[in-house]
């Protein structure tokens, strides 16, 4: 059957796709994707294991715990391999709050109200099924978090403090060292979501102050389905997955070896570009937010001006619904994002942008869009020629 | 662009609009396949529209098809104008036919305009129905040509702006071609369930059920009388009724007895024998007319007073104010105030408006 591919790739498309999702998610480095081959067909043992197959195995799985563990400043035995990030919040979360519960130190956990659905829902979960009280302290309109609110926060039953490091939605990077030493003062453990910082900023998590820090391979170029967890030495943590001893006993379950192996070529590859790198993005960055400000006065740059991720820009719309927007931008060969991922069509307000106190009807017309290493001066210019003419379309339409 | 244009067609996870949009790839056109979220509410069957998995389908036909494919968000405006008519319509004892409203103003309404300013030059559905550009110009809407299937009765409401901007790839089709049309290309949904009507209601297509849900006050019980205003029992809400309808009254009568009347103003239910149902002609509202003027009149007709019904020999008299008065060649037991009432010559679908 004759199918549309081409009519559809080569006229609805202008060209190719200007790909501008990186904090969904991004390609696979061809560097990382080659240091994985073997680990697939030619070094496939089990790293538990004692024969020469397993020794070649668990020899690049230790070799990428420590290549790890310096990045992140950390011992090797510190950086325990997970599946994604939202598993390492998870295990982060619920193994230090299971774990702090049951020496009876209390069940009271601060988080702050722009976090990722992955530390949100697990902490509810713990409130709702298992007797834990949460405080979320607020953020200002640039979605940061004030340090002394976490302060005050503090009870005698604090067990932990959960702070994204940097927003997904809105870019923003919260001062996590000055809450980590307040955290520490109070013996309080201090988790923080790193899944976008990954790729762009400091992970040592000395000079950031926390004890546990949760990564995603595939937000910096290593593919999906593998993510670390730091745990800081002496952290107590009740593992979520049992079974044989991996992962130092704190997540049971055979190494990905492969996608490891990935993961610390991709973070080393991330961290050694990173100061030019992210020089560059920002460049095109403010040049994108500029233009695009520049064309449509209304738009409102959503997220902290400066302290923001440097491939990150995101934005509300007055008057346009952000669902149709993508739409409109996608079939310009535009990809792009409103901040949270759905695919069901439905129009929801986000929460974080509804704690940074923009109105309901506002934050339905978010658009973010985030730069990455394929990401031109001229793919920026493209989308500074379409996206004005389809927000004017899209405004002059009788809403639905 | 596309040599024959862009088009966008809705998708309702179904065989009908998954075999229209690979009909329309297959013509050349650029299809862009969106799926309308309607309703709200979760529903597992899978032949509702908008269901998760419905979507799933949709989906993955669009992506077999290599067509973009979007889930668009419409369920506060099909509240507004769908959901609330629908209400509203059973509120005053009436039985509204809300296919037709969504038809009207929301897929041909709200979603065509979508759709041009998403560059398209036309939407297309699954619907049974033909369009025909007659050599003046003029765009006329035709039965689809499965008479077992036709869907021209919830379409008579299109303008003539609307008919120029609608493509419906199975007009002239038979459903039974379209299904092994679709196996024939690897269509997953070539053995899914056809859409229902109604599909917002619950389970079963059970309007009463959401009715229930949604507008309680609809179920209030009162007096079921007959025509002389003898009590014969309570009846259980109007909603729960409807003209010329013989099951489920819950009274015993020596002969067989219908409902002919709802009586929202004292609540009643009234019920007769089938000679008291009987009407030989009703006047009509709102009537819209494809050509966009009223025709020369009287005229002869058949018309349809429900989706499923015959069509009846009629004489069509068009009067001031969008009213029409239709007097039937012979009389009907079920002219149910609230229902459309279709006016057909021959295969071409000349109007129509809502039952007094």
């Amino acid at each position: 059957m004759e199918t549309g591919i081409s009519v559809l790739s080569s006229r609805m498309s202008v060209g190719r796709v200007i790909y501008l999702d990186h904090a969904a998610s991004t390609p696979v480095d061809a560097r990382v994707l080659e240091a994985m081959m073997p680990f697939f067909a030619e070094h496939y043992g089990n790293p538990s294991g004692i024969h020469v197959q397993a020794r070649a195995s668990a020899q690049a799985l230790e070799q990428s715990r420590r290549e790890v563990a310096e990045i992140l400043g950390c011992k090797p035995k510190e950086v325990v391999f997970t599946s994604c990030g939202t598993e390492s919040d998870n295990l982060a979360i619920r193994g230090v709050a299971f774990a702090a519960a049951q020496a009876g130190k209390g069940r009271h956990i601060i988080t702050s109200a722009c976090e990722h659905h992955a530390v949100t829902h697990t902490i509810a979960q713990l409130c709702e099924n298992f007797g834990f009280e949460q405080t979320i302290v607020p953020v200002d309109r640039w979605g940061m978090v004030d340090p002394a609110d976490v302060k005050r926060a503090i009870r005698s039953d604090t067990v932990l403090i959960s702070i994204i490091y940097a927003n997904n939605e809105v870019g923003t990077i919260q001062p996590l060292a000055a809450m980590g030493e307040i955290a520490r003062e109070h013996g309080i453990p201090l988790h923080t979501d790193a899944v976008q910082a990954g790729g762009y900023l400091d992970l040592n998590v000395d000079r950031l102050n926390v004890d546990l820090l949760s990564l995603s391979g595939h937000k910096f170029y290593a593919p999906k389905g593998v993510g670390v967890l730091f745990v800081r030495e002496g952290i107590a943590l009740l593992p979520q997955q049992t079974g044989g001893g991996h992962e130092g006993g704190r997540r049971a379950g055979t190494e990905n070896v492969p996608y490891i192996v990935g993961l610390a070529k991709a973070l080393k590859l991330a961290q050694d570009v990173r100061p030019t790198e992210n020089e560059r993005l920002a460049r095109l960055r403010d040049h994108l937010i500029q233009g695009i400000q520049a064309a449509l006065p209304d738009v409102q740059l959503t997220g902290h001006p400066a302290q923001r991720l440097p491939h990150h820009a995101s934005f509300v719309i007055p008057g346009v619904e952000a669902n149709a927007l993508l739409m409109h931008l996608d079939l310009a060969g535009i990809c792009a994002a409103s901040g949270s991922a759905c695919n069901t069509g439905a129009a929801e307000p986000s929460d974080v942008l509804l704690a940074m106190g923009i109105p309901p009807q506002l934050a339905l017309g978010a658009l973010r869009l985030t730069l990455g290493r394929s990401t031109t001066a001229e793919d920026i210019e493209t989308v500074l020629e379409v996206l004005p003419t389809v927000v004017r379309r899209l405004s002059t339409l009788q809403p639905r | 662009m596309a040599e024959r244009g862009t088009v966008v067609v809705a998708m309702s996870g179904g065989v009908d609009s998954s075999m229209a949009a690979a009909l329309l790839v297959e013509q050349g056109y650029g299809v862009i396949g969106v799926m309308l979220r309607l309703w709200a509410a979760c529903s597992t069957r899978d032949n509702r529209c908008c269901t998760p998995d419905s979507i799933a389908a949709a989906r993955q036909v669009a992506a077999q098809l290599n067509i973009p494919f979007y889930v668009l968000d419409y369920r506060e405006a099909f509240r507004h104008i769908v959901v609330d008519y629908f209400v509203s319509t059973y509120a005053a004892g009436r039985t509204p036919n809300p296919c037709i409203l969504c038809n009207a103003h929301v897929r041909f309404g709200l979603l065509l305009k979508e759709a041009l300013a998403l560059g398209a030059q036309y939407l297309a559905t699954g619907h049974y129905a033909r369009v025909r550009r007659t050599e003046t110009g003029e765009y006329q809407l035709l039965r689809g040509l499965d008479l077992t299937k036709d869907q021209s009765y919830v379409l008579h409401r299109l303008t003539q702006w609307q008919l120029q901007h609608v493509l419906f790839p199975l007009g002239d089709w038979l459903k039974s071609d379209v299904r092994r049309a679709a196996l024939q290309r690897g269509l997953m949904v070539h053995d899914r369930n056809d859409s229902q009507d109604l599909c917002f209601a619950g389970e079963n297509g059970d309007y009463r059920a959401f009715i229930a849900q949604y507008a309680p006050q609809l179920l209030r019980p009162g007096p079921m009388l007959d025509t002389s205003g003898t009590l014969l029992g309570q009846h259980r809400g109007l909603a729960f009724y409807t003209i010329g309808q013989r099951k489920g009254l819950g009274i015993a009568r020596a002969q067989r007895t219908y409902v002919v009347q709802l009586d929202p103003a004292r609540n009643a239910v009234i019920v007769g024998n089938a000679e008291e149902l009987g009407r030989d002609a009703l006047f009509a509202s709102s009537v819209h007319y494809i050509s966009g003027q009223a025709p020369p009149s009287p005229a002869r007709v058949t018309a349809r007073i429900r989706y499923k019904s015959p069509d009846i020999p009629a004489t069509l008299t068009c009067l001031e104010g969008d009213r029409a008065y239709v007097q039937f060649d012979r009389p009907l037991r079920d002219i149910t105030p609230g229902q459309a009432v279709v006016f057909y010559q021959d295969e071409v679908v000349l109007g129509g408006g809502f039952i007094e």
